[in-house]
């Protein structure tokens, strides 16, 4: 059987593989999408972590305070 | 009482009692069957035109009894039953495939005369068909009762349910369309490839029947 | 530890790929001669064939993977067969579109329903295309990931039945194939297990690729709870 547009064979052949190429190109893309959503998330994150060791020594404060309170109780028991 | 019977008549009971799926599985059929009268404009069939209006019709319709196969446990907490009680899972999917054998051969039993009458000119293939029928509904209740299942605990149970049987389904079309063909052919029934069709729906039948009862458990575990 | 693993592993994948299949389609194009029969439109048998055979072992695959999950229960093997579904997916809507081409370019028409691997390829595709809805509506994680690997074990099991069934549907004379693997000649039966080798390692590249953003992404998600919580 003589194949129909015999001529043509040319463009069937590269748009065949144009549309492979396509598709993975697409595929690529979304994922490069997905990687800098990933690298904002960890941006956003890394200044999460380091922001509350501004906030730490406020909450802390009391407690440190009770500590001392402690020891020098502690102190005084010794003496 | 077995635990299967037990599930398999208490099904059936329900379904006598309430006439929920039967009636509108009948009368779709039937009226699917005016509307292709209307729509290939013929008032007889035969061959492959024949088989191709059946066929599908009572897929369709089998679909609609698909739909509704677990709504008495959805709405009244079947489920939970069969959870709390000792009995192995997979007595649930025998039995709930059982009933949805048992709804699909009365269906036939209404729905194929019908046909006969409206659109064949012989019924002399009638009753070999039937075999291929009641082979196609067993695969039909293996696939249904999974899917249905799956769908049941979904938020798009009605949609989900179709679109995912329907390709499932296409192996059990091809061989009772192919069988068909040949069984509703003008000049009588050829059996041609009848021996092809039913090992390809014993093939299916066997297939999704294990593939059923292996699964079946993990859909109910909670 | 195990990420570092993963990336040189994955790193080694895609060069192995790239290497392959950069061979298999230099074979293809330079060392392959012309097809007697269909002329230089048979080229696109060294894409189209591949594709769909490494698609259909793809849902085999996460087929094996959906069983190990409902066996043991881990997460894991359940991100795999999710995985391993859309990638093959993606690899079957390949097949569809170089078919319908190949199509064309055979025999003017752009879908032809006496050829059986296109057909039974379309109702596959179909089929694991509902894999997506069936996931969306499902919401408690752990019953979804479940009910979508019995999905994936049944769907599995469909594959080579389809094949089967819609074979047996062709007429008996004439059934229209593209070409048959079976009687080429060696130097095209080479290139083109190149290229299936090929599209195996780029299928392969993808789902690692597919698998290592989603663990990445969990991750973050994790850390992100972690931080919140004692802030």
């Amino acid at each position: 059987m003589i194949p129909l547009a015999i001529e043509n064979a040319d463009r069937y052949v590269g748009g065949a593989y144009l549309v492979f190429l396509l598709l993975l190109l697409i595929y690529v893309a979304i994922m490069a999408a997905k990687l800098s959503r990933i690298q904002r998330e960890l941006g956003s994150l890394a200044e999460l972590a380091d922001r509350p060791s501004e906030r730490l020594p406020r909450d802390v404060g009391p407690v440190r305070d009770r500590e001392q309170e402690i020891e020098a109780v502690r102190q005084g028991d010794r003496g | 009482m077995t635990a299967f019977a037990a599930l398999l008549s208490k099904d059936l009971r329900v379904e006598l009692r309430t006439l929920r799926s039967l009636p509108a599985m009948a009368l779709f059929a039937v009226t699917a069957f005016v509307i292709f009268r209307f729509g290939l404009d013929r008032t007889s069939l035969d061959g492959e035109l024949a088989a191709g209006v059946l066929v599908p019709t009572l897929l369709f319709a089998a679909l609609l009894a698909i739909n509704r196969l677990f709504v008495a446990e959805r709405e009244e907490g079947g489920f939970d039953l069969v959870r709390l009680a000792p009995v192995d899972r997979t007595v649930l999917f025998a039995a709930k495939a059982s009933a949805l054998v048992i709804y699909l051969v009365v269906l036939e039993l209404i729905a194929v005369p019908i046909f006969a009458l409206f659109f064949l000119d012989s019924a002399s293939g009638l009753l070999p068909f039937a075999l291929v029928l009641l082979l196609a509904n067993i695969g039909l209740a293996a696939t249904g009762t999974v899917i249905s299942t799956i769908a049941t605990m979904s938020s798009a149970r009605d949609l989900l349910a179709p679109l995912i049987l329907l390709p499932l389904l296409v192996p059990l079309v091809i061989a009772a369309a192919g069988a068909g063909e040949h069984l509703l052919a003008e000049g009588g029934p050829d059996y041609g490839r009848f021996g092809t069709w039913l090992g390809l729906l014993g093939l299916y039948d066997l297939i999704f029947l294990l593939v059923g009862y292996a699964t079946f458990d993990f859909l109910l575990d909670d | 530890m195990a990420n570092a693993l993963n990336s040189i592993t994955l790193r080694r994948l895609a060069i192995a790929t790239v290497l392959v299949l950069g061979a298999g389609y230099a074979l293809a194009f330079f060392a392959a001669p012309e097809d007697a029969d269909q002329g230089f439109i048979q080229k696109i048998f060294y894409l189209h064939v591949p594709l769909a055979t490494v698609a259909l072992l793809g849902w085999i695959v996460a087929a094996i993977w959906a069983i190990q999950h409902l066996r043991t229960g881990d997460p894991k093997y359940d991100a795999r067969s999710y995985v391993s579904i859309h990638i093959s997916v993606i690899f079957g809507l390949a097949v569809l579109l170089t078919g319908a081409i190949w199509a064309k370019g055979s025999w003017g028409v752009w879908w032809e329903w006496k050829e059986p691997t296109l057909v039974s390829f379309l109702i596959v595709f179909l089929l694991y295309a509902t894999y997506y809805p069936l996931r969306y509506a499902i919401e408690d994680r752990e019953r979804q990931a479940r009910y979508a690997s019995v999905f994936a074990i049944t769907a599995g099991a469909f594959v080579p039945l389809n094949f089967l069934a819609v074979r047996l549907a062709q007429p008996l004379v004439h059934p229209r194939t593209f070409s048959s693997a079976g009687g080429l000649p060696d130097s095209m039966l080479f290139a083109f297990l190149v290229c299936l080798a090929g599209m195996a390692l780029l299928w392969a590249t993808l789902v690692w690729f597919e698998l290592d953003a989603k663990a990445a992404s969990a991750n973050l998600g994790r850390i992100r709870r972690r931080l919140e919580a004692t802030t």
